[in-house]
């Protein structure tokens, strides 16, 4: 690519819009695709699933022109195909429909539970990097030692325990016997009345306005969930810090560093990790957008109300349109961080940049 | 980094974890003392009106914030006593009934409650024909002709006319379920939103259910202050009630789905009641010498019932023969020890006319002499659709197992609740678990669905339990009917038993156990006790130490 960069003339401006526009459509062209498939799978999905959505609203005792009234009104007697465009028209007026379950439009309720998972998310990949990475690293720099051991198996244990079974040890052991961490939720019932969200990030919003207090109370709330899931994280982390460590340490231009008489540190933490920090980047970002699509159990476990347990109660309830919107919020959190790993790994890989 | 912000960082560091280790020290956490707290699996809410909400948990809400013409007395559940109602006759024809309202009652608005806002209760709930209106419907109230049927004669009298000569206690028992409850007219008329009528929908309003959906036009001895969706219900003292005012000024409904979660807050006495205790759970909280138990029989009953579409299982023999071979002992013994006690009929205990009668036991000889007798001695393969909940799917395997004794092999197809009830309601099962809750205090709500089923044509339009059975029995139809009738309760009640001896001897149902709810409760809580239906939990009388 960069050859073929170098070998080109120099282009015109004209040229050079061209090919802006051409790539802008490219990109506008993959977004539409992306978000209709993702749609319309969804959807089929929530309509072949043999569960009838009127039984959601209605229950299984209502009589039978209930029952038929409430179909009429959810458009479920039309054909499937008529009901997608229903649906799609819907979404384009910035519509994504009424939940069933809450009875709020979708866009309420997302934007209620998706800061919640959004707010556990980010703490676990901020615990899961930066531990990861420094573990990973040593276990690269020592490898086959005790301490790379110890890493290796750190990482195996977080890829394979439950994640249900850790969550309620670790709710025994720091909960319910040293107390130093609070459940059920996100704040104590105390601070229901006092405090008011404002970005829906608790923790943000409890130091934004000063009450430390509340940012104490939170902090307690979250540290396990979080942890937890910065743990499964970290677990992922660290052995791609610790193989993309190993591919780096074993080039020449370590040797020539080593042979110029740098320190050791310098070696390792500038010029090996900045390498391999272009693909581990691309390791963050997923990982983080894994975690944002809402752990189910962890949210069920701690009561955290995310949009990972939103969705799973939506779905097994035929609650389509919440189904879809947050499938949409999904898609667009998915597609939106992989644009930023690519900003990312531009920023960081000059190879990469255009010229 | 300089040197000199690194040593801050340090500190700061230092000071964190010295405040974790400080606040780390083991201390019980305490709710706040005007405050209830209640851990509740509150996700089956759906709407906090009255005529439209039916689930388990919102029964409680209702029950606690609305007030009723007339309520279930939960010391004697065969009678009802009066609520907002004064006292009411019944006419000689038994099809007028009328109703003196208490003097200078109120809404938590402010507004006085009258004659009026009762007739309009019934009127909304009728006309917007969502879940609970088919208990109205009974009467023979239509959206056409309730304005005339449930009417105000004047601000304290008010009369409702049925159709049919009805036994009173079964239209006095229906109109303790919530559905009866009285709205505020004049709070609610402020927010009704237009609609555009269509073929379904006559009426050109909404009758104020969007807004009545998450906001509160009551009466009752608290007043909703919140409902955040799968998050938390927030009830406070209603302080204009006109009962006896509840003794907390607060009752907060957390949503804890986990049992072993509702478990550790309560023994951490971050919560005062742990509402969806599992069997494990519950026996340590028994253990627990600073904690307590409360429980209560309710109205719901488990079943495996048995289609009748299937020739197999269509045959009588082999419907006794099943009979026999659950292990209910077993069962009751462990897979719903505390939670429920083995019921074999299907009136729930403590309802007019319920026998408490169970004759059927294990019986793994008797049951391979009666499928011998059937043309099966060598049994059958069948399928069975269960839930991958508990107790249902621990019940189901105990089945699988000692019918597999009798050489009938059962293929358990595990799904999802909503999901097997979907197959369910379309008659496409072999055999199915599941549980019918009554809708109200009265033997008609079991006996109208066990025993009768008008049209067993496909396209029959009362889904009844009989119906998904395809048990197609006429005789028993009419004598539910002739049941709801009988205006002597104690006649009334023989022909529920003979009903239920019916059906134990040849309905295609095998009733298991009575379903038995279970509360953990702090030590600290006074006052604190189940009613025998989901809208009789009351929580007026609860306080703290």
């Amino acid at each position: 690519m960069a050859m073929a960069g170098t070998v080109q003339a120099p282009r015109s401006s004209q040229a050079r819009a061209r090919a802006w526009l051409l790539g802008f459509l490219r990109f506008a062209t993959v977004i539409v695709t992306t978000y209709l498939g993702l749609l319309a799978v969804t959807f089929f999905i929530g309509r072949v699933i043999p569960i009838d959505p009127v039984l959601a609203v209605l229950g299984d005792h209502a009589s039978a022109s209930a029952i038929a009234q409430a179909r009429r009104e959810m458009g479920l007697d039309l054909p499937l195909w008529q009901q997608f465009l229903l649906y799609l028209r819907q979404v384009l007026s910035g519509d994504l429909g009424t939940s069933v379950l809450t009875t709020n439009p979708v866009t309420t309720d997302i934007v209620r539970v998706f800061p919640a998972t959004l707010e556990l998310a980010t703490f676990g990949t901020i615990v899961g990097v930066a531990i990861g990475i420094p573990l990973g690293v040593l276990a690269a720099v020592r490898r086959g030692s005790l301490a790379d051991q110890v890493v290796r198996l750190v990482g195996l244990a977080g890829y394979s325990i439950p994640i249900f079974w850790l969550a309620l040890v670790g709710l025994l052991f720091f909960y319910a016997r040293l107390r130093w961490v609070a459940f059920p939720g996100r704040i104590d019932v105390a601070y229901e009345y006092t405090f008011t969200p404002i970005t829906g990030l608790y923790l943000v919003d409890a130091v934004i306005q000063g009450q430390w207090d509340v940012a104490w109370d939170v902090f307690r709330h979250i540290v396990l969930p979080g942890c937890l899931l910065g743990y499964f994280s970290l677990a992922y982390v660290s052995r791609m810090t610790r193989s993309f460590m190993l591919n780096e340490l074993g080039q020449e231009y370590i040797v020539a560093a080593r042979a110029k008489g740098l320190a050791e540190r310098r070696v390792i933490w500038r010029h090996a990790l900045r390498n391999a920090a272009v693909p581990l980047v691309t390791v963050v970002v997923l990982s983080y957008a894994s975690l944002l699509e809402g752990s189910v159990l962890t949210e069920i476990v701690f009561s955290w109300p995310g949009i990972g347990s939103y969705i799973t109660n939506a779905l097994q309830n035929a609650d389509m349109s919440a189904v879809l919107g947050g499938t949409l919020i999904i898609g667009s959190v998915f597609i939106a961080l992989n644009l930023l790993s690519d900003v990312l790994y531009r920023a960081l890989d000059p190879r990469t940049r255009v010229r | 980094m300089t040197v000199h912000l690194r040593k801050q960082l340090i500190a700061l560091a230092a000071g964190v974890s010295l405040a974790v280790i400080a606040n780390g020290v083991p201390a019980l956490a305490a709710t706040p003392a005007d405050t209830l707290v209640e851990a509740f699996a509150i996700d089956d809410i759906i709407s906090l009106d009255p005529a439209e909400a039916f689930e388990l948990s919102t029964a409680e809400v209702t029950c606690n914030t609305y007030d009723l013409l007339v309520r279930l007395d939960i010391n004697d559940t065969s009678k009802v006593v009066p609520d907002l109602a004064e006292s009411w006759t019944v006419s000689p024809d038994r099809l007028t009934y009328t109703f003196k309202l208490k003097p200078g009652l109120v809404f938590a608005s402010g507004n006085p409650i009258t004659a009026e806002d009762v007739a309009w209760s019934f009127e909304r709930a009728v006309k917007l024909n969502l879940n609970p209106a088919f208990l109205l419907n009974q009467f023979g109230l239509t959206g056409d002709n309730v304005a005339d049927k449930a009417k105000a004669v004047d601000p304290t009298t008010f009369t409702l006319t049925v159709d049919q000569p009805y036994a009173p206690s079964f239209v006095l028992n229906v109109l303790t379920s919530t559905v009866g409850s009285v709205v505020d007219k004049k709070l609610v008329l402020e927010h009704v939103k237009p609609v555009t009528p269509s073929d379904e929908n006559k009426y050109d309003n909404d009758f104020g259910n969007g807004w009545l959906k998450t906001n509160y036009a009551g009466s009752g001895p608290f007043v909703t202050r919140v409902w955040k969706p799968s998050e938390a219900v927030v009830l406070e003292r209603n302080d204009k009630y006109f009962g006896e005012k509840a003794k907390l000024a607060r009752v907060i409904y957390r949503h804890i789905k986990e049992s072993s979660g509702q478990r550790l807050a309560l023994e951490a006495g971050d919560i005062d009641v742990a509402r969806n205790l599992e069997p494990g759970d519950l026996e340590a909280v028994q253990a627990n010498k600073d904690l307590a138990v409360a429980s209560a029989a309710k109205g719901t009953i488990y079943y495996i019932s048995l289609n009748q579409k299937n020739p197999n299982l269509a045959k009588p023999e082999v419907i006794e023969a099943l009979k026999y071979l659950v292990d209910y002992d077993a069962i009751g013994k462990t897979l719903i020890k505390g939670i429920g006690q083995i019921h074999q009929t299907f009136l729930p205990k403590g309802q007019l006319g319920a026998v408490d009668e169970n004759p059927y036991k294990l019986d793994l000889a008797k049951a391979k002499q009666l499928l011998a007798g059937a043309g099966l001695p060598d049994g059958f393969s069948v399928t069975m659709d269960v839930r991958s909940t508990q107790p249902v799917s621990g019940i189901a395997e105990s089945f699988q197992q000692t019918a597999g004794q009798a050489g009938v092999k059962v293929e358990i197809i595990p799904g999802d609740g909503k999901q097997t009830l979907t197959k369910y309601r379309a008659r496409k099962h072999d055999i199915y678990i599941g549980q019918w809750g009554s809708d109200y205090w009265d033997p008609n709500s079991n006996a109208e669905t066990f025993t009768a089923n008008p049209d067993n044509s496909d396209d029959g339009k009362s889904k009844t339990l009989a119906w998904r059975n395809a048990w197609d029995v006429p005789a028993l139809t009419a004598k539910t009917k002739s049941a709801l009738l009988e205006e002597d309760p104690a006649k009334r009640a023989a022909i529920y038993k003979e009903l239920q001896e019916a059906v134990l001897k040849d309905g295609p149902f095998v009733t298991i156990f009575q379903q038995i709810e279970v509360a953990g409760l702090s030590g600290k809580l006074k006052g604190f006790r189940l009613g025998p239906t989901f809208d009789s939990n009351f929580l007026a009388a609860v306080s703290k130490d």
